[in-house]
């Protein structure tokens, strides 16, 4: 199967022109914040970062889902990991994530149950074939999974499948976005906008950094012509002094998205005010299980109780979420801290700066 | 982590589930998240849900109108 756009988005040339052209109309240095974690990886495996001039740098944001998941709900996920007559169904990245006391990784070890699953249609298929069990969905994620975790939901309830509940962990971008360019600390030229999210929620749900912040932004997909394209188009912007809204991406981004997919999620979730590790709590980011669906929501249905949060001392994944450092800068990289002994989840997920910098840098 | 490669849709069963190839590989995928989806199809898929179709005439001619904006604004460096 060979899809042809795609080899064409690849395509050397294409590239180095993109490049020659970014080098032609810079003027002056630039930060850029790729928001999303698959970016990140994106960047660093194509070498895109290396063949930048260096007075463009590409700092990471807040989009790997299980990095910035607050240390109370990695406390909660342990919780119910160690409650009896439960079955955990989470993705992967989750489970070496250090809580306070303990991971899911060494709750397994211990015996508990704790699958990995790639979709949360799989957690369903679990939960119809333990009926005696609760099977616990850890959902961590932004507008690109919330939908697809409100649709395995909403099949439950049709079934009439009474033993599946969801952990909502959920975050929406739009707010962390806002709540970025509001603090004083985060110095961001332009923002590299995230393109799976941007899939479902369209384009004009970030028309506020325009009209608002005056703030370059540009959708980006993932091939390296995108993302040079992206970085080419904020660098237009920035020298030109005209902050616009732009679509890198629009082989797979409309101006309104993926509307069924939103009135999914927003059927099952509504807005709530959420904690993002290193960030805070950011008004209405977070997405809550609404009442009609409260008999699936772990955080209703069971007595959860987490230890006073401990977050690592010596652990700089907050500030490298914000884009005001880079992991080299922390003390314990690479020394105390690797992919396999991890002290915060930026090493973790493989969506982390961390990690990324460890295995590409 | 997103997948970004579209994968196309092989068969469709009568419960809104896809068979789909990904690079090679069959993987099973549901259709519940988009609108009239049909064989032959290349979708983006996510955590096991197909969430958009790519149209690959419009992905080419997007590409086309930025080979010729390049070509453009290289000129207009020469003048
Ligand atoms: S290197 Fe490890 S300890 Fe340092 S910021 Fe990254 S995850 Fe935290």
């Amino acid at each position: 199967m060979s899809i042809k756009h795609l080899e064409e988005y690849r395509d050397p040339e294409l590239a180095r022109r993109l490049i020659d052209r970014i080098c032609h109309i810079r003027s002056k240095p630039v930060r850029l914040m790729e928001v999303c974690g698959t970016h990140t990886v994106s960047i660093f495996r194509s070498g895109v970062r290396s063949v930048l001039p260096v007075d463009i740098s590409l700092v990471s944001g807040p989009g790997c889902p299980v990095c910035v998941t607050d240390q109370s709900d990695i406390d909660a996920f342990i919780a119910i990991s160690r409650m009896n007559g439960v079955i955990v169904a989470t993705f992967g990245d989750l489970i070496r994530v250090p809580g306070t006391e303990s991971s899911l990784e060494a709750e397994r070890a211990g015996g508990r149950d704790i699958r990995m699953v790639y979709s949360p249609m799989d957690a369903l298929d679990i939960a119809r074939a333990h009926p005696d069990k609760r099977v616990v969905f850890l959902g961590v994620g932004f507008e690109t999974t919330a939908p697809t975790i409100a649709a395995t939901m909403m099949t439950a309830m049709a079934s009439q499948l009474s033993n599946y509940l969801v952990y909502s962990a959920h975050k929406t971008v739009p707010p962390a976005l806002d709540a970025l360019v509001n603090a004083p600390d985060v110095q961001i030229d332009g923002f590299i906008l995230p393109g799976h999210v941007s899939v479902m929620i369209g384009s004009d749900a970030y028309l506020f950094l325009k009209t608002v912040h005056h703030m370059p932004s540009v959708i980006a997909g993932f091939e390296p012509a995108d993302i040079l394209q992206a970085v080419y188009l904020l660098v237009s912007q920035i020298h030109a002094g005209m902050p616009e809204l732009d679509n890198a991406y629009p082989r797979a981004v409309t101006s309104t998205g993926n509307p069924k997919a939103i009135s999914i999620m927003n059927a099952v979730f509504e807005p709530v005010d959420a904690a993002w590790r290193g960030i805070g709590t950011i008004p209405r980011s977070g997405l809550k299980i609404r009442e009609e669906y409260a008999v699936m929501d772990a955080a209703r249905q069971l007595d959860i109780r987490v230890p006073e949060p401990v977050i690592v001392t010596g652990c700089a994944c907050g500030d490298i979420l914000k884009g005001i450092k880079t992991p080299p800068e922390c003390a314990l990289y690479k020394k105390r801290c690797t992919p396999v002994n991890p002290v915060g989840p930026c090493m973790v997920s493989s969506e982390g700066t961390c990690a990324a910098y460890y295995r590409y840098q | 982590m997103c997948l970004a490669i579209p994968s196309k849709i092989t068969h469709i069963d009568e419960n809104g589930m896809a068979a789909i190839d990904v690079d090679g590989v069959q993987r099973q995928t549901s259709l519940l998240l988009i609108e009239d989806p049909q064989v032959g199809d290349y979708v983006i898929v996510h955590a096991g849900f197909a969430i958009h179709k790519i149209d690959e005439k419009f992905a080419l001619e997007s590409l086309a109108v930025l080979r010729e904006s390049l070509a453009l604004s290289m000129q207009t460096d020469r003048l």
